[in-house]
């Protein structure tokens, strides 16, 4: 198969930047996106120019990492795939695939496709976690989690912190992303004693940084693990309810 | 193109917002807060549901004459006799309109310029949006043209000032006289459009900001949306166009 790609190029965060067009040719199907990438850099390096920077790593889909907008689409076309997962046989022989990183004042660009996805870190930091006192580890059938909890605590854990959720929203909001790191804590026995603490917190740690959702529902087609716009509303109701809760933890009835 | 090293370090993270001040006082410390502002235009949003609903119905008395339609306005305004004087209840819930759609308009600027600042530098290849629909995206437009229609609407039938013979009290009259103009017919139509086009996005997405989720209740909630915009669209409509065929007047 045969490509023309046109890939933004961009030396540092404050340069300006373009879209450079290249030749991908001899390309099997079977190959995903970045192995394009791959070869594409390989004729530049021997060509002796600067290779297209790219965030990768687990090309499993599992990382996160490998974000990046082919033809408009956070990951590119396809559902519930990372760019790592995006096969060349979804595309036609021949096509011409645009290739941008993602935009969002959150993400500051670091050089070509690759930008700084740190302000999720700030997040996850707020309050994404539980407070356990160290030690011997308990006897992990002291606390019973129903299978059915645990099933939908894993299918929000899922969250691999992409950032497509980010990319994708016309808003630039993080809400999926937020809401996913809170709700896998919240469903499980272990999470309940920080939740409202966690909810007000994680949720203007995000403000600061991020856009607002006004529910276009972008992002849950955007996301490679198919996380639902349903966490979004738990995450509002779970704000509201911390406005009051958090003051009575201080004995303000 | 020579390499040159980047760093993170290099390119920061910059907060777009300032955190709410945490000790403000209930209900401005949730008002503060982007996700408070979104609950904020979904209980105003309930307020002006709620109005142009009774609205709607009540004015659906057009169809049952003169009589009718002024004995029911005149009702408006003796509600709540001969407990309160004449007016008041109209006048208290004027006002929480008024706070409402104040509200309502603050909270979507004030999200609309945030959403803004948070992608100061735009894709420079052409989206291909998946789930964000027409409505979704134009909601900050179609809610200007709402808000334009109803400064004229009170201009033209509650004040007065831009309706051609305007009679206070008579709402049939006046409600006639205005319609027969065809650039108001028109306006009055196109206004209503932008107004089913807003409900559509509206009395769906207000539950995802107040959190009324169930998933197995969700798909309820496109259908309400759906089958009220349709209903509020139908009934305005067809006020213009009953003048216009003279089925009324």
């Amino acid at each position: 198969m045969q490509f023309t790609l046109k890939v933004w190029r961009q030396t540092g965060p404050s340069e300006k930047g373009a879209f450079a067009t290249y030749d991908a040719s001899g390309i099997s199907e079977d190959m995903s996106f970045l192995e394009v990438l791959d070869v594409v850099n390989e004729d530049l390096i021997e060509a002796g120019t600067e290779p297209i920077a790219f965030d990768h790593d687990c090309r499993e889909g599992i990382c996160g990492s490998c974000g990046m907008m082919v033809n408009g689409q956070a990951h590119g076309p396809g559902t519930r795939t990372a760019t790592c997962q995006l096969h060349m046989r979804v595309f036609n022989d021949g096509d011409t695939i645009v290739v941008e990183p993602w935009r969002s004042a959150a993400f500051p660009l670091v050089r070509d496709l690759v930008v700084n996805r740190s302000a999720l870190d700030r997040i996850v930091e707020s309050g994404g976690f539980i407070s356990v006192s160290t030690g011997a580890a308990t006897e992990a059938n002291l606390i019973p989690v129903p299978k059915v909890v645990a099933d939908a605590a894993m299918d929000v854990a899922e969250c691999i912190g992409c950032g497509a959720c980010v990319a994708a929203c016309p808003n630039g909001a993080a809400q999926l992303f937020t809401a996913a790191k809170m709700q896998h804590l919240n469903l499980l026995p272990q999470g309940q004693s920080e939740r409202y603490q966690r909810a007000e917190r994680m949720v203007e740690t995000m403000e600061e940084y991020f856009g607002g959702c006004t529910n276009h529902g972008e992002c849950q087609f955007a996301c490679p693990k198919g996380i639902s716009i349903d966490v979004i509303a738990y995450m509002n109701r779970d704000y509201m309810a911390a406005k009051t809760k958090n003051r009575k933890l201080t004995g303000q009835a | 193109m020579a390499a040159s090293p980047r760093s993170t370090v290099e390119a920061a993270v910059k907060p777009i917002s300032r955190r709410p001040a945490s000790n403000a006082p209930w209900p401005l410390n949730i008002y503060a807060s982007a996700v408070g502002k979104k609950w904020t235009m979904a209980i105003t949003g309930l307020i002006g549901m709620g109005f142009i609903t009774v609205h709607m119905l009540g004015n659906l008395k057009i169809y049952l004459g003169r009589e009718e339609l002024n004995h029911y306005a005149e009702g408006l305004r003796i509600f709540g006799d001969p407990f309160v004087p004449r007016g008041v209840v109209l006048d208290i819930l004027r006002i929480v309109l008024f706070i409402a759609l104040v509200l309502h308009v603050h909270a979507a600027y004030s999200l609309w310029m945030t959403n803004r600042r948070a992608r100061p530098v735009a894709y420079a290849s052409r989206r291909d949006y998946i789930a964000a629909n027409w409505a979704s995206r134009t909601m900050i437009w179609t809610g200007p043209i709402v808000l334009l229609f109803i400064a004229f609407h009170l201009l033209d039938l509650t004040f007065g000032n831009l309706n051609p013979s305007f009679i206070e009290g008579d709402v049939y009259h006046n409600v006639v006289a205005s319609l027969q103009r065809m650039p108001v017919m028109i306006v009055y139509i196109l206004a209503n459009a932008a107004l089913g086009i807003h409900l559509w996005h509206g009395a769906w997405s207000l539950f995802q900001s107040i959190g009324v989720n169930n998933p197995y209740l969700n798909g309820v909630r496109r259908v309400f949306a759906t089958v009220f915009a349709l209903a509020i669209v139908m009934g305005n409509v067809s006020f213009p166009i009953a003048v216009a065929l003279r089925i009324v007047g």
